[in-house]
């Protein structure tokens, strides 16, 4: 345990000090922090799923906390608390349908758990979304209250712990544990390979002779436009450097290399250009419930140019970047200001810049990370799974994170 | 429409001129060269061989008539009487030569700088120029010597030589009614406001007196012409005189002219419609810039280049028909050659070389020193002895014109001055003496500037300076000297509001705005304009400065304007842009793909001290990356609230008005 939290802290300063760059790194070793800490948490004989939510759940906020606008690391302590409880769900009903069938108990539990196919515990996420899911046919059908599924979905830590006791409780822990560790793994999989996933679709979305427009650097951008171009299609690229990080040279250099026609503009030039580009293709930050697309900087005006000229404006983005929360002023408050020392040469204007003296100086410079795109304008979201509206995003957000986990911090950690 | 399209049809079809000629002209053409300028003049008009309805008002320019229509077609034009053949030629009085005038005075208005431009344009594309010449040439003759053949351009010319003495200039406008040479030269000599005074049928006595003088003067103009033609150089008198250097003057007149988008007034005077009003639209009207995809002609004006420049490896397909050289090559090259015999005058080739270092920028500043480059060179002009003031002026100043262009295109608004300058230019009453003239000009140049420039400025604040109220927060873009004075003189006032400065790479030119901004003591809040959206919801006015305003209410100013005011009309704030009204221009761009400047690639990918960003280092010369560095781009109208200008503030569909009346002020007054 000692080690862990040695290794935590580390991983909570390097999140202090921004010095994970990208939400896809982040999210990696946010999960592969999470699965060390799960497989350390030594695990009581009862109530096992509650103690891992619980000490998940205590990391996790450390780690929210310590870079609150990496909303990346949130949605994976969110991912994770979800595949706990999913194959906590899963173990249990298996359980139960054991327990049904060898004691032959006519249970209404039993009944309703039975419906229920056991095969795994992403197919078993469904009851974990009861709220979300109308009740199952059968269920209607056979008139059985299904408030009776959802308390026990609900709160399976708790409730599990009762059932679990008739169980082979060796088998148990040891397979719970082994589940949510092979159900990480996974996820890092995921992490690791969603711009994969998305690049396939890239010949679906770009035609002979595109012309597409990106702004700074996105690895999954990257990613989509090569898995286009070993398909055969030939387009030209328009990347806007991105000022002040300049990852459009990064990107340009990229396609470059990789034998695009590349053009790199100046991020003034945007609106001068958008009239001759058939497509803007950017990354994103992180994706809202509610559509809406945490950008680098300069993206919100991109996308009111591409919309004053029917441009669509598509968002790359794996499902790690989709967040479960509705944002309230975000491009106030899930913005972040970055030094001045971008903008301004250092020693340049040290003679007004305030440098905390207190004192109110003449010169403020402002360089913030993020820009905040509304819903609607964005055309379409291409995430691992597929293409989506932006009104869709809300549905897609339910896939992947239980509706008690939105929020982690404020939740007490007794459960 | 017409007028733009009249230049070019009447540059390609040599072909035209061929097919028209078999039909139409067979036995009179063997008699003389006067179809020859029927076809070259109408040729934007194929079915030329159909003589009558040629003359409909649009296309047949009264003057053309009195030359080629009354020698081939002897009824066409009822009005007027016809010499029975071109055998008569020679025997035409001034009175002929006066009643071919009548539809220049039919239009007072037409002026010689109009015409001069005019033909300076024409003669400079290429394949046109030397059919032109041809035409000139073999016409004369056909007057005073009766070649045979008219079509043996070569040869004609070479016999011809001695008689054509007529400038390029004065060739293209008055070219049809070469009868008698002695009238055309009276014509010419005379130009449009001699012909103004003197009445229609008044007789060639009262007129020769001062005719005399005129003649003699085209004498040995023609004299010197003639020689230099003789000489196998082609130079015509004007631009042979101050492009002497290079192998192709003739054309270097022209495609100055040509490259100078807004200098030359648009004139088919030539083809001078019947009607006022038409003539007047046309002459308004601007004509085609170069465009650089146009290899041949791209190929001349390279030969009679002055700055040797090379052209930018790399080049955005999308851009092709826009200039992009190498930047900081040619300047070392330039500054030796400083002191070296050139035809452009040592303050003109100073501006010029701050133009292309960089050092001089900003649409004021760039004007400003344009002509007081201008006014230093009418200073030091002395008329050649067999040459008038104003042509030889105009050609001049197009020579100038033409190299400030090779340094840098010329902006909107220096387009409007040099304008202003040749149109006061061809207005010189002739009867000053050449330093009265001189003054004249150099006081007019000087009056441009205070009027339009200075005062205009100040107007401009004073207007703007009222939209201020204490607590705002005002957004500005780049560095505007307008809005900047807007901005001391409402600190000065007292007012208490802060100012966003907003800026983007390459030029940074925002620091400079802010470092000024800040040593008055205002306070500042400096961003990017990636920024723009997240700075916006702050501001409450925007205030932006212009390169220029076209007619449709589009903005023209430096690349990143649109982005702001588009943010800004996002957010609901208002848009004021701050612009003289002497950078109006009746051009009307929709996009800012058509017309624009190239910067110098190279900055784009390098980022001044951030030595981290090296990405594309040793990728610049790679076939698949291209850099584009655009300078201008064009904000729609609707992003604009209000336009604040020297006549007011006006709303961006007030901007065709203020175009139409402005330019009565001063082109008439």
């Amino acid at each position: 345990m000692p080690d862990v939290q040695a290794l935590v802290n580390d991983f909570l300063n390097k999140l202090k000090k921004r010095k994970i760059e990208g939400s896809r790194a982040t999210a990696r070793q946010t999960a592969e922090m999470l699965r060390l800490v799960i497989s350390q948490q030594r695990s009581p004989y009862t109530n096992q799923a509650g103690t891992l939510i619980d000490a998940v759940r205590a990391v996790g906020e450390q780690l929210i906390a310590a870079n609150p606008l990496e909303l990346a690391v949130g949605n994976i302590v969110r991912r994770i608390l979800h595949i706990i409880r999913e194959e906590d769900l899963s173990l249990t009903t298996a359980a139960i349908a054991g327990l049904g069938l060898s004691a032959g108990s006519d249970d209404e539990d039993d009944t309703d758990q039975d419906i229920h196919p056991v095969l795994s515990g992403a197919s078993l996420a469904a009851a974990a979304r009861s709220t979300l899911r109308p009740p199952s046919l059968q269920t209607l059908l056979e008139d059985v209250p299904d408030s009776a599924a959802i308390p026990h979905t609900s709160s399976s830590g708790c409730d599990s712990e009762g059932k679990s006791k008739s169980a082979d409780r060796s088998s148990r822990t040891w397979k719970l544990k082994h589940d949510v560790i092979e159900a990480v793994n996974e996820l890092i999989q995921d992490i690791a390979t969603c711009h994969e996933q998305i690049a396939e679709q890239a010949v679906e979305h770009i035609h002979q002779n595109e012309v597409i427009l990106t702004l700074g650097s996105s690895r999954t951008v990257l990613e989509f436009l090569c898995a286009a171009k070993e398909k055969q299609r030939s387009f030209r690229v328009f990347v806007a450097e991105g000022a002040p990080r300049y990852q459009g040279h990064l990107l340009a250099k990229e396609l470059v290399t990789r034998g695009l026609q590349t053009t790199l503009i100046t991020d003034s030039a945007v609106f001068a250009m958008i009239s001759r580009v058939n497509m803007v293709i950017v990354g994103a930050h992180a994706v809202m419930a509610n559509g809406g697309v945490i950008a680098p900087v300069g993206l919100n005006m991109v996308a009111l140019a591409a919309q004053r000229h029917a441009v669509p404006f598509v968002v790359l983005a794996g499902s790690h970047k989709l967040c479960p929360l509705y944002p309230h002023n975000p491009a106030v408050l899930l913005n972040e200001l970055r030094s001045p020392s971008e903008l301004l040469d250092f020693g340049e204007f040290s003679d007004c810049l305030d440098f905390g003296s207190g004192t109110s100086s003449l010169l403020h410079v402002v360089n913030p990370t993020f820009d905040y795109v509304p819903p609607k304008l964005v055309s379409l979201f291409i995430t691992d799974t597929g293409g989506h509206n932006p009104s869709y995003m809300y549905r897609l957000i339910a896939d992947y994170y239980s509706a008690d986990d939105l929020v982690v911090q404020q939740r007490p950690t007794g459960n | 429409m017409e007028p733009r399209r009249a230049p070019r049809t009447v540059i390609d079809p040599k072909v035209r001129q061929v097919g028209f000629f078999a039909p139409g002209a067979p036995p009179e053409r063997a008699v003389s060269g006067p179809p020859a300028p029927i076809a070259s003049s109408s040729s934007s008009s194929p079915p030329v061989s159909d003589l009558s309805p040629s003359l409909s008002p649009v296309m047949i320019p009264p003057p053309r008539h009195s030359s080629a229509d009354n020698a081939l077609l002897p009824s066409s034009s009822s009005s007027r009487p016809v010499p029975a053949s071109p055998l008569r030629q020679d025997s035409l009085t001034p009175a002929s030569g006066r009643r071919y005038s009548k539809p220049s005075e039919f239009f007072p208005a037409m002026s010689l700088t109009a015409s001069s431009s005019y033909a300076g344009r024409m003669v400079g594309n290429a394949e046109f120029s030397d059919d032109l010449r041809g035409n000139m040439v073999t016409v004369v003759p056909a007057a005073s010597s009766f070649p045979s053949g008219g079509f043996d351009l070569t040869a004609v010319k070479a016999s011809s030589v001695p008689a054509s003495g007529l400038t390029t200039v004065s060739v293209v406008k008055m070219m049809p009614p070469v009868y008698d040479p002695e009238t055309i030269v009276e014509k010419v000599g005379g130009s449009v406001e001699v012909q103004n005074d003197r009445p229609e049928s008044s007789k060639p006595l009262k007129e020769k007196t001062s005719k005399a003088e005129r003649r003699a003067l085209q004498e040995a103009q023609r004299a010197a012409k003639a020689a230099a033609k003789a000489e196998g150089s082609k130079v015509p008198a004007s631009s042979g005189a101050v492009m002497g250097a290079n192998a192709k003057p003739t054309k270097a007149t022209k495609s100055h002219s040509q490259k100078n988008d807004s200098a030359t007034v648009a004139g088919s005077e030539k083809r001078g419609g019947d009607r006022l009003s038409e003539k007047d639209r046309k002459k308004d009207a601007p004509h085609p810039r170069m465009q650089y995809d146009d290899k041949i002609r791209v190929e001349k004006a390279k030969r009679r280049a002055v700055v040797k420049q090379t052209e930018a490896r790399n080049r955005v397909e999308l851009f092709r028909h826009l200039p992009q050289y190498e930047h900081g090559t040619q300047l070392p090259d330039l500054e030796s050659k400083f002191f070296q015999l050139d035809p452009v005058h040592p303050a003109v080739y100073k501006v010029g070389l701050q133009y292309l270092s960089g050092s001089i920028s900003g649409g004021n500043a760039r004007c400003i020193a344009m002509l007081e480059a201008f006014r230093e060179a009418i200073k030091d002009y002395s008329t050649p002895s067999e040459k008038t003031l104003s042509r030889d002026l105009t050609a001049k100043i197009n020579s100038y014109v033409s190299f400030l262009i090779e340094c840098r295109p010329l902006s909107i608004s220096m387009g409007n001055a040099i304008r202003f300058l040749k149109s006061r230019i061809a207005k010189v009453p002739l009867t000053l003496s050449e330093s009265e003239a001189k003054a004249l000009l150099q006081s007019d140049i000087e009056h441009f500037i205070n009027e339009k420039i200075i005062l205009a400025d100040n107007v401009i604040v004073n207007h703007a300076v009222t939209k201020i109220k204490d607590g705002d927060v005002l957004l500005t873009y780049g560095s505007s000297s307008a809005v900047e004075m807007i901005l001391l003189h409402a600190h000065e006032l007292g007012k208490q509001f802060r100012v966003v400065v907003v800026d983007s790479r390459p030029k940074l030119e925002g620091k400079l705005l802010l470092r000024r901004l800040v040593g008055k003591g205002l306070s500042c809040t400096y961003t990017n304009i990636n920024a723009i959206s997240y700075i916006m919801r702050e501001v409450t006015q925007v205030f932006l400065g212009a390169s220029s305003v076209l007619s449709n209410g589009t903005v023209y100013s430096r690349v990143g304007t649109a982005c702001v005011a588009m943010v800004a009309h996002e957010f609901r704030v208002p848009v004021l842009v701050c612009c003289e009204a002497y950078k109006f221009h009746e051009r009307v761009l929709l996009d800012s793909i058509c017309s624009n400047e190239l910067g110098d690639p190279d900055v784009i990918s390098e980022v001044p001290g951030r030595d981290d960003i090296n990405y594309l280092d040793g990728l610049t010369n790679s076939e698949n990356l291209q850099l584009l560095n655009l300078i201008y781009d064009a904000t729609p109208s609707d992003y604009v609230s209000m336009i604040v200008t020297d006549y007011g503030m006006v709303p961006p569909t007030s901007v065709p008005v203020i175009v139409r009346e402005y330019r009565r002020e001063h082109v008439w007054v």
